[in-house]
């Protein structure tokens, strides 16, 4: 197709670079350097896609990122396609693909197009009223709503695109490079300090840098070569990192910042191959300077959404920097000067511009009298009543408004052809990041914006999004607040000669009159969300007052753009119904992030298996070669089970289980936390820390240990071995290992900061066997012949150090299973090894290795508990039947108060018990619920399983639960209700297996 | 994300430390003699307020060490900080 709407002006579109793109399945050209919205506007395409809710043909409203209505689906690739991307962002590249959203069958014709004339029956808040009843078909509604809520598509296969972090240091960031911008990030790297310029365009020097006007003059050169000088300049500074296409996302506290940094989404898919597409950027500044500029206003009046209904700055900037025409018909509607330059701008390039409507009753400024000079036709003190055309404005109705602004002079209608029309509501500060980082706003009254008031740490905001809109002030004002703000001297601009055209008048109408009553008028304050100043006013007379209500039953600021074009318009409609001063208002909360952020960036390099840190133990090659399944435990890799052949889980489980208990097992334990702890205070210590006593343990021995929380309630246990006289190595739960060691430390330092103890974690440092069954024994003794493994030399509860070949290593005989059991510890680098040699010695025994899963089934055997899974946090050693393990005769301990208060004494707490099901066969599963009444309602929960297994060594299903009063239950029957069935069990002892400790004996 | 002066290292960003909760509530040395209102105030009761607060905070990506801070919740200026067993400033 022919590009008849270009005009041969710019310098930032390449002629000679033509780029060939799809948009809804049809090939267009452009220019490189050209948006995809200016692209398509070359094109007189102006409908690109349809409104959420009504499903209104919309076009290209803006040229920037704050675009509501231009939002498409780029890329066809399942993987990564993107949605709701704005095309006046995409930059066109060799086999671009785009797509209108949020229309079927296309956007030309829509069948949800019927959703507009419904209209009158889609009032604010209609899903919360229509969906109210019957309650029981919500379900039903939700399938219908779901379907037709969101507006692009999610790519529904893994991201193939690669994305990164970095982090960065700075003096000062200047965010926004506009010619305030500009200005900062030369002065700050001029005073040697190590400077970082971001800005969201490709291009340096935001709006000035297009400026072409007379009007506007600095150091008698137009204003735009006077920046082009400027970044020239910038560009050979050193100590200066300028990042385009860079856009900050949160400002975070302590001048903590993220921006997104895009590198490759605007080349074509050679041209990207294996480059990183999107690197987030984790800035920590010592001073930052917002110069983030200001977002053009719409006007809210009736219809004013229709394709071909812009901002007045993007028809300037479609013509100025793109050389685009956006229609050849242009009129301007306007309440300050900013439309002036755009009509002039296109009347200097032979555009047909046919008359300005201005709310204002006159104006003298030099730029509105060289329009007038111009033979530009003005329409003062008149207002847009109506617009016409459906997919492409044809016709607007004007009327003169009446001294108050709020209804008419007279009853004159004037109808004007045109097909674009370019709008200005005025201007409004972009300090959304400012209020991010907790900086507070204040209003002016004279031109109706929120400016910045009280900062919140080391930054300033200067520029238009400072309030300062005048070309003589931005430069003025930013210099004096840079010399204050970096405490310098002088800046370079400080005497710097500016002409410029003044705005001599002001006026400003947040909802302009129509001659149609209100109920019949579609003024949409929020075009993404279809909310108009209708649905507002019917949300105040509903009730709704604090403006953050209003907005989310409206919808208002709730699309992808945020808002960003019409919140303003929202709080003037609030202020004006409810005749509060917009100032007391107040705003809606600016979130992070300030433009879409897709899940890459976020996300980084932590994909699949860097998506967390993970640990193995030494033995792990041991595993992997000898086909375990592995199990997470906190961040360890844990061997679960070793299936042999084609065995399930339940069959390896079963082997393993009975192997260890009939000859021999072997476990990786290196997992396990340990301590070492060590001083002449780690007795007492001990003492105060665990529920049992400590001080009388006897060097070589080993003890088990219950730790509680000061609320009494189970929080970590295991065995530790006194060394020496004041050294002891504490072993915690896998998962426990770092809060355990985290609390201690807490207590040393906090509470009882006179002892001497002193911590060292040494998980890692050591590797962990551990061998058991009822041949451990000859095995070890095979490993160490010159040790004496009697009772009487080395029985069960203590501790040898000894050498396996030359190698030290601490043997404890303790056991979590039951049966007589080693646990060898050795330096981690010899684990492998160890497991190695223990496998050969065992061989002749049948030494089964085994995973956590038998291992669980073997201590629930016992009646063992694991702290995490039998536990919940609301268990007392007294709950778990554990009241030996609590000291009577200790004074204080963690958690030993809280044993005795009123709740953890009653009666009726859940406590632990064992249950066997009538038919021993049946498996209980974990987590079931149990009760003691068959159809009682409501039904009474008296507690549930904690474990439960099937014993491969009793022959029967056996598990652990928690039930209400359970102590005092022995032998009653009860009840577990399931899906299909209900299962009878009696409650028993919970420990099913050698109740007399033979085996850790024999 | 605050920027955090621990006494033993110096500035490092808030992800290395762990917050813990009120600073300056002490363990009672002698808790079998309270009752269980007192127990419970001392076990339980925490202030949460939009303003000044006492916290405790540890370094625990780093030195392990813990300290106190005094923090203003309503902006997260931190105004103090100050280490464990040193006494919080008066007014």
């Amino acid at each position: 197709m022919s590009q008849n709407l270009r005009v041969k002006s710019s310098n930032f579109i390449d002629e000679t670079s033509r780029i060939s793109f799809k948009f809804n399945g049809k090939t267009y050209y452009g220019f490189k350097g050209d948006t995809l919205a200016s692209a398509l506007l070359a094109n007189d395409i102006h409908l690109v896609g349809r409104s959420f809710k009504y499903h209104r043909p919309r076009g290209i409203m803006t040229s920037g990122s704050e675009e509501p209505n231009a939002i498409v689906q780029v890329g066809n690739d399942k993987a990564i396609t993107e949605p709701n991307v704005r095309a006046t962002e995409v930059e066109i590249y060799n086999g671009l693909e785009a797509k209108s959203q949020n229309c079927w069958p296309s956007v030309n014709f829509d069948i949800g197009g019927i959703n507009n004339f419904l209209s009158p029956l889609l009032p604010a808040g209609f899903y919360y009223k229509t969906f109210m009843w019957p309650a029981s078909f919500w379900e039903k509604y939700e399938i219908a709503i779901r379907h037709s809520a969101g507006l692009g598509r999610s790519p529904t296969k893994p991201d193939t695109d690669i994305y990164e972090h970095r982090y960065i240091h700075c003096d000062v960031l200047v965010i926004g490079a506009g010619i305030s911008g500009i200005m900062a990030a030369k002065t700050a790297t001029k005073n040697n300090l190590n400077t970082l310029l971001l800005d969201e365009k490709n291009e340096l020097g935001g709006m000035t840098i297009y400026q072409n006007s007379e009007k506007f003059k600095i150091d008698n050169k137009i204003s735009s070569e006077w920046l082009n000088d400027e970044i020239e300049e910038l560009n050979k500074l050193d100590n200066l990192e300028i990042k385009t296409r860079t856009s900050v996302a949160a400002y975070h506290g302590y001048n903590y910042l993220l921006a997104r940094e895009n590198l490759t989404d605007h080349l074509s898919k050679d041209e990207k191959e294996n480059k990183v597409r999107q690197r987030l950027l984790k800035i920590r500044a010592k001073k930052v300077i917002v110069a983030t500029g200001s977002l053009e206003r719409p006007l809210v009046f009736n219809n004013n959404d229709r394709p071909g209904i812009m901002l007045s700055s993007a028809v300037k900037k479609y013509a100025d920097y793109y050389g685009v025409i956006c229609g050849k018909n242009n009129i301007f509607f306007t309440n300050n000067d900013t439309a002036y330059e755009s009509a002039i701008s296109l009347l200097k390039k032979g555009i047909n511009v046919h008359c300005i409507i201005d709310i204002r009753e006159n104006s003298n400024s030099s730029i509105v009298k060289e329009a007038q000079d111009l033979g530009l036709k003005i329409y003062w003190s008149h207002t847009i009543v109506d617009t016409h055309g459906y997919k492409r404005l044809k016709q607007i109705s004007i009327m003169e408004l009446s001294k108050d602004g709020q209804s008419f002079a007279n009853s004159n209608k004037i109808v004007l052809d045109c097909d674009c029309l370019g709008m200005s509501g005025g201007w409004t500060p972009a300090v959304h990041l400012f209020t991010q980082s907790g900086g507070k706003l204040k209003f002016r009254e004279k031109d109706q914006v929120f400016i910045p008031n009280k900062y919140q740490s080391e930054q300033v905001s200067i520029g238009s999004c400072n309030g300062d809109f005048e070309l003589d002030e931005i430069i003025k004002n930013s210099s004096d607040i840079l010399k204050d703000f970096l405490k310098i001297e002088k800046t370079g601009f400080d005497n710097i000669n500016v002409e410029t055209s003044k705005e001599t008048s002001k006026k400003n109408i947040w909802l302009l009159p129509s001659d149609k009553i209100v109920g019949k008028t579609k003024p949409f304050v929020d075009y993404q969300n279809d909310a108009t100043a209708k649905d507002i006013k019917l949300a105040l007379r509903e009730g709704f007052r604090s403006i953050e209500h209003v907005k989310r039953y409206t919808t208002t600021g709730m699309g992808t753009d945020q808002g960003k074009l019409g919140n303003m318009h929202a709080l003037g409609i609030i202020a004006d119904t409810t005749g509060v001063k917009m100032g007391e208002v107040g705003t809606t909360t600016f979130r992070p992030p300030y433009t879409p952020l897709t899940f890459g960036t976020i996300v980084g390099r932590n994909v699949g298996e860097y998506f967390d840190i993970f640990r193995r133990t030494p033995m792990n090659d041991w595993h992997i070669n000898n086909n375990a399944e592995f199990e997470n435990v906190g961040q360890w890799k844990r061997a679960w089970y070793y299936p042999r052949g084609n065995e399930t889980m339940y069959e390896a489980v079963q082997r393993e289980s009975k192997a260890t208990r009939e000859s021999a097992g072997i476990l990786d334990a290196s997992t396990l936390g340990k301590i070492d702890i060590q001083g002449s205070d780690a007795s007492e210590f001990l003492n105060r820390v665990y529920t049992n006593a400590w001080s009388k343990l006897g060097i070589g021995k080993c003890r088990y240990g219950l730790m509680l929380n000061e609320d009494g309630m189970v929080y970590d246990d295991g065995v530790t071995t006194r060394l020496g006289e004041n050294h002891y190595i504490m072993t915690t739960t896998t998962g426990g290992a770092a809060n355990v060691m985290g609390k201690l430390e807490d207590y040393l330092q906090t509470e009882w900061p006179e002892l001497d103890v002193y911590l060292t974690s040494v998980t890692d440092h050591f590797a962990t066997a551990t061998i058991g069954g009822p041949n451990s024994k000859k095995i070890l003794n095979k490993l160490i012949p010159d040790l004496d493994l009697s009772d009487e030399n080395f029985p069960h509860m203590s501790f040898k150090e000894e050498k396996i070949g030359k190698i030290n290593c601490r043997i404890m005989r303790i056991s979590f299973t039951g049966e007589l059991s080693y646990e060898i510890n050795i330096q981690a680098s010899y684990g492998k090894s160890l497991w190695e040699q223990c496998m050969d010695a065992g061989k002749e025994f049948n030494i089964t290795p085994y995973g956590t899963e038998t291992m669980h089934l073997l201590r629930a055997e016992k009646g063992f508990i694991i702290v995490g899974q039998d536990t919940d946090g609301t268990m007392t050693p007294i709950d778990l039947q554990m009241d030996w393990v609590v000291s009577k005769k200790k004074y204080d301990f963690i958690g030993k108060r809280s044993l005795y208060r009123s709740d953890t004494m009653r009666e009726d707490r859940k406590q632990m018990v064992g249950l066997l099901t009538n038919d021993p066969n049946t498996v209980l599963e974990e987590g079931a619920q149990i009760i003691s009444e068959l159809n009682q309602t409501p039904v009474k929960m008296l507690g549930h399983v904690t474990s439960s297994y099937f014993s491969p060594n009793l022959g029967k299903s056996i598990a652990l639960a928690v039930v209400k009063g359970g102590k005092n239950m022995m032998g009653k029957k009860l009840f577990i209700p399931m899906e299909d069935k209900t299962i009878n069990v009696t409650v028993v002892d919970p420990i099913f297996l050698d109740k007399e400790n033979k085996k850790l004996n024999a | 994300m605050f920027l955090i002066n621990c006494p033993y290292c110096g500035e490092r960003d808030q992800s290395e430390f762990k917050a813990g909760g009120e600073a300056h509530i002490e363990r009672p040395k002698q808790p079998t003699e309270l009752s269980d209102d007192e127990w419970a105030e001392y076990l339980f009761m925490r202030k949460n307020i939009k303003g000044i607060q006492f916290e405790r905070w540890n370094h625990a990506h780093g030195c392990r060490k813990w300290f106190n801070m005094i923090r203003d919740t309503s902006n997260d200026e931190i105004k103090l900080i100050y280490k464990m067993g040193e006494k919080p400033p008066k007014g």
